[in-house]
């Protein structure tokens, strides 16, 4: 009972099991560090926006500019390194900066014009996309040494697969982010905010400091995954990027939180985003299925997940009723 | 020395919503250690009262002092910090989070800057201790009755605000047992020295609890007075303004007895919810239901309107069984459905009074057969003027009306389908002693003209008032039926309290 919260996520780890197993069972050989390597490289800017996306969704929101900022992260980079002699660090910092305070923006708006997250969000995504446009409509690539030396950074691990400086980056941002989420002021605001936004506000909860703080954090790892693009692609293309913000909220589902906000995890995105890739990774190996059979199968995944959601939703509520009962027929008996 | 400095006064305050007067010039005095009930009609003003007091609603004019220092809250929560703490009509809390989260949010103990999750529940098992309350507070608030979430409510106001603690109508959806516990928590408040306002409907509770009282009316002061040596009718009168008309009981035509039943319920149950039950309702007839919160009573409506499906028994209607699977089926039957909870279960706040009163009538007909703009009009002219709902006008949005209000809305939402079998639950919680007597009235009126009612309520002596025959659930079994002479609170109590007792069952 008191441990229901924790149903989806566990049913998302016995499906990345599960996953895994059928996957080496048909080839042995992706029981590899090189894989798993692989796996978390290929992922890592998706990883980090699917962190922000989860705050999003615990909250009750929803951030479809995602996408959008991340192809613009990249023609920003590529240009400015392009045409001026700014260090990529720098660069770095101008575009996170660029990219939290657009995020913040369009928390601002969603509290303080009390719009719907899906409307403004989808605006900011149309904009982002523009913009990047405006700024080139070719794919820019990256030369600049800088670039070359973080991409040579990885860890060795047993059995000589690569961890990327990337992947390292995405594997801190999901450390980091479970503990705002579980350990913070910040992250048990994200989940009132989800649980009932009036209760919230009476309860004393600065609403709108958390929601600007929520999409702010989302465009901030939109960016950091922008970044973490670009070093994978050394490139920057205003049509990059397209669908991933869909992509981001299948591996929030998929990890177990619950679409209208309230419950869930980030560890459990984690789990979410590693099932995509195992899924991707099956698909490389056997060489002959569509690419689109991913997509087909997360689609399948994501169907499992609400309807599973949907279920233990209704059976928690029938067992809390009768909880309930049992203690008010105890009371009335003592 | 409590009495030389009052802990809260309140001077002359006015409020009004667009121009619309809800408070005038109002006082209000509340001493340390004493408990204060505000009572009045519905939309009197007392919810009001209560924002402005508690910053979340500013004042027009006038002052509030907090131990003789003016005060200006901007919002609950800088109430919160200056000492006053409330618990709303409806539980306003987390129930995704846990107890202690719940108790702590927004002050958790940190460590290293980081939650203290371990500090924060071994405080807030402490807290509750000394309520009595020894639960589990890492489990989510929603796997606890809405008695401990709304202990929770207090212990979490008392233990920010400390001074005086506002509860508006905190006991609207407990049972006589749950009351019990939350009044020994609030006993034990006052003997701590706090000051505590206390908002209900329930005059027994009233005597019960409190020490003062201040009634308003209108928006305006009629006067506060010590509860001690208080009349009872001379306080519904302050409330009404006018005088209530005693003992409301129905007189019930034995012939109804002899007619076919409209709805018949044979061995109708579904396991661990209600056990079988045989149960006929006649047209012209009100069947009572008693029992105690959680005894199946509501649980035993939704069985019969199809919210929940029976996995026993059979329903007929008019001879003919009919399977009884959704609300749809139900409503298709001429049944109707008036829930308890108010909140979850009915209201859409941004609509109007209006689009509230017609939407099940329209659900009804279908949405490609609207009824005419005229035709609406009128339907929640005639109920707002039968209900004397009070609203400024019917296209006010609902949630801007007062809770009690909004109950009757939704009461008048399902007499407008015009059923020919109405099920109540709870008709009168929340509602003023005024307007009791009305749904009473119309309780009654609607008999006579036919309907057949199947109403819960927890107010026994409304229920033996108006019942042709009373039902009595325990434990989720039926264990009495009540007729005649026996149509008693006493019999009901009886019944109730005894153990075991299944063979009286007709
Ligand atoms: N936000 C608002 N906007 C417009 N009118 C309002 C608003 N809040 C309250 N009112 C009006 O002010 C009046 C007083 O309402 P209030 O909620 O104080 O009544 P109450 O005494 O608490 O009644 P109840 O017993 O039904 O809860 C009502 O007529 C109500 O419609
Ligand atoms: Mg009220």
């Amino acid at each position: 009972m008191k441990n229901s919260k924790y149903l989806p996520l566990i049913a998302t780890f016995v499906v990345f099991v599960l996953a895994y197993v059928i996957c080496i069972s048909v080839f042995p050989n992706m029981l590899s560090t090189r894989v798993a390597g692989n796996l978390l490289t290929d992922n890592a800017f998706l990883g980090i926006t699917a962190v922000g996306m989860t705050f999003v969704i615990l909250s009750g929101g929803i951030d479809l500019s995602v996408g959008s900022v991340i192809a613009f992260t990249g023609v920003f980079l590529s240009v400015i390194l392009r045409d001026t002699s700014i260090h990529p660090l720098v660069a770095f910092v101008m575009v996170l900066c660029l990219t939290t305070a657009f995020g913040a923006a369009m928390g601002a708006t969603i509290f303080f014009l009390d719009m719907p997250p899906f409307i403004v969000t989808l605006a900011g995504m149309f904009l982002a996309r523009g913009i990047s446009y405006l700024l080139t409509t070719d794919s820019v690539p990256i030369t600049h040494p800088f670039y070359s030396t973080l991409q040579e950074i990885y860890f060795v691990m047993p059995g000589g697969g690569r961890l990327t400086l990337i992947a390292i980056v995405m594997l801190v941002v999901f450390a980091v982010g479970i503990v705002l989420a579980q350990r913070t002021r910040f992250g048990t605001y994200v989940y009132a905010l989800g649980g009932n936004l009036t209760s919230a506000q009476l309860m004393g909860v600065p609403v709108a400091k958390t929601t600007v703080g929520i999409y702010a954090l989302s465009g901030f790892l939109a960016g950091l995954s922008g970044i973490v693009f670009s070093l994978y692609t050394s490139a920057g293309y205003s049509l990059a990027a397209v669908g991933v913000e869909l992509d981001a909220i299948a591996a929030v589902v998929i990890g177990g939180t619950l679409l209208t906000g309230g419950y869930g995890f980030v560890a459990g995105t984690f789990l979410g985003i590693c099932i995509q890739g195992l899924i991707q990774t099956y698909i490389v190996f056997d060489g002959t299925l569509s690419s689109w059979w991913t997509k087909i199968v997360i689609g399948l995944l994501l169907f499992g997940f609400i309807a599973l959601q949907r279920g233990l939703m209704w059976m928690s509520e029938r067992s809390a009723r009768n909880m309930r009962h049992a203690s008010a027929v105890q009371a009335s008996s003592a | 020395m409590a009495n030389a400095q009052p802990l809260l006064s309140v001077r002359g305050v006015s409020k009004a919503f667009l121009g619309v007067s809800a408070l005038e010039n109002v006082d209000f005095t509340l001493k340390a250690g004493e408990v204060h009930a505000l009572l009045g009609e519905n939309g009197a003003g007392k919810s009001t009262l209560i924002k402005i007091i508690t910053g979340a609603y500013r004042r027009d004019e006038g002052e509030v002092l907090l131990e003789g220092t003016p005060i200006f809250p901007r919002d609950v929560v800088d109430a919160q910090k200056l000492g006053i703490g409330t618990v709303y009509q409806e539980v306003n809390l987390l129930t995704n989070l846990t107890v202690a989260e719940n108790l702590f949010l927004g002050r958790q103990p940190k460590r290293f800057g980081l939650t203290d999750v371990r500090e924060m529940n071994r405080r807030s098992r402490a807290i509750l201790d000394t309520y009595g309350l020894g639960i589990d507070v890492t489990a989510p608030l929603a796997n606890f009755s809405v008695a401990i979430q709304q202990v929770v409510a207090i212990a979490r106001a008392v233990d920010i605000s400390g001074k005086v603690l506002v509860l508006d109508e905190p006991t609207a959806s407990l049972d006589a047992h749950e009351v019990e516990m939350l009044f020994s928590v609030v006993r034990q408040l006052r003997a701590r020295g706090m000051g505590i306002i206390f908002i209900s409907h329930f005059l027994d509770q009233v005597y019960q609890i409190a020490d003062t009282i201040t009634v308003l009316r209108n928006g305006r002061l009629i006067d506060t007075v010590p509860v001690a040596g208080l009349e009872r009718l001379k306080l519904v009168s302050m409330m009404l303004g006018r005088q209530l008309e005693s003992g409301i009981k129905r007189t019930i035509d034995p012939s109804t007895a002899k007619t076919e039943p409209l709805v018949s319920l044979r061995q109708l149950g579904k396991r661990g919810t209600v056990d079988p039950i045989d149960l006929d309702i006649r047209q012209g007839e009100v069947v009572g239901v008693a029992g105690l919160l959680g005894s199946g009573r509501t649980e035993m409506a939704q069985l019969v309107f199809g919210i929940e499906r029976a996995d026993s028994g059979t329903i007929s209607v008019a001879g003919a069984p009919v399977g009884m699977t959704s609300p749809r089926k139900a409503i298709a039957e001429g049944f109707a459905f008036c829930p308890e909870d108010r909140k979850t279960d009915g209201i859409v706040g941004d609509l109007s009074v209006r689009e509230n009163i017609i939407f099940a009538l329209q659900a009804q007909r279908g949405w490609m057969r609207p009824l005419s703009r005229g035709e609406q009009e009128a339907l929640a002219d005639r109920y707002i003027a039968a209900l004397d709902i009070r609203t400024s006008d019917r296209e006010k949005p609902i949630k801007f009306l007062s809770g009690g209000n909004q109950q009757k809305v939704l009461l008048a939402r399902w007499l407008a389908t015009n059923p020919r079998f109405l099920i109540l639950d709870e008709p009168t919680r929340g509602i003023d002693v005024g307007a009791h007597a009305e749904i009473i009235r119309l309780i009654i009126d609607l008999c006579e003209h036919g309907m057949a009612l199947l109403v819960i309520s927890s107010e026994l002596g409304e229920l033996v008032g108006y019942s042709s025959r009373i039902i009595v659930l325990r434990d989720r079994k039926m264990i009495d039926e009540l007729t005649g002479d026996r149509i008693s609170t006493d019999h009901i109590m009886k019944a109730i309290a005894s153990h075991g007792a299944t063979g009286e069952a007709a």
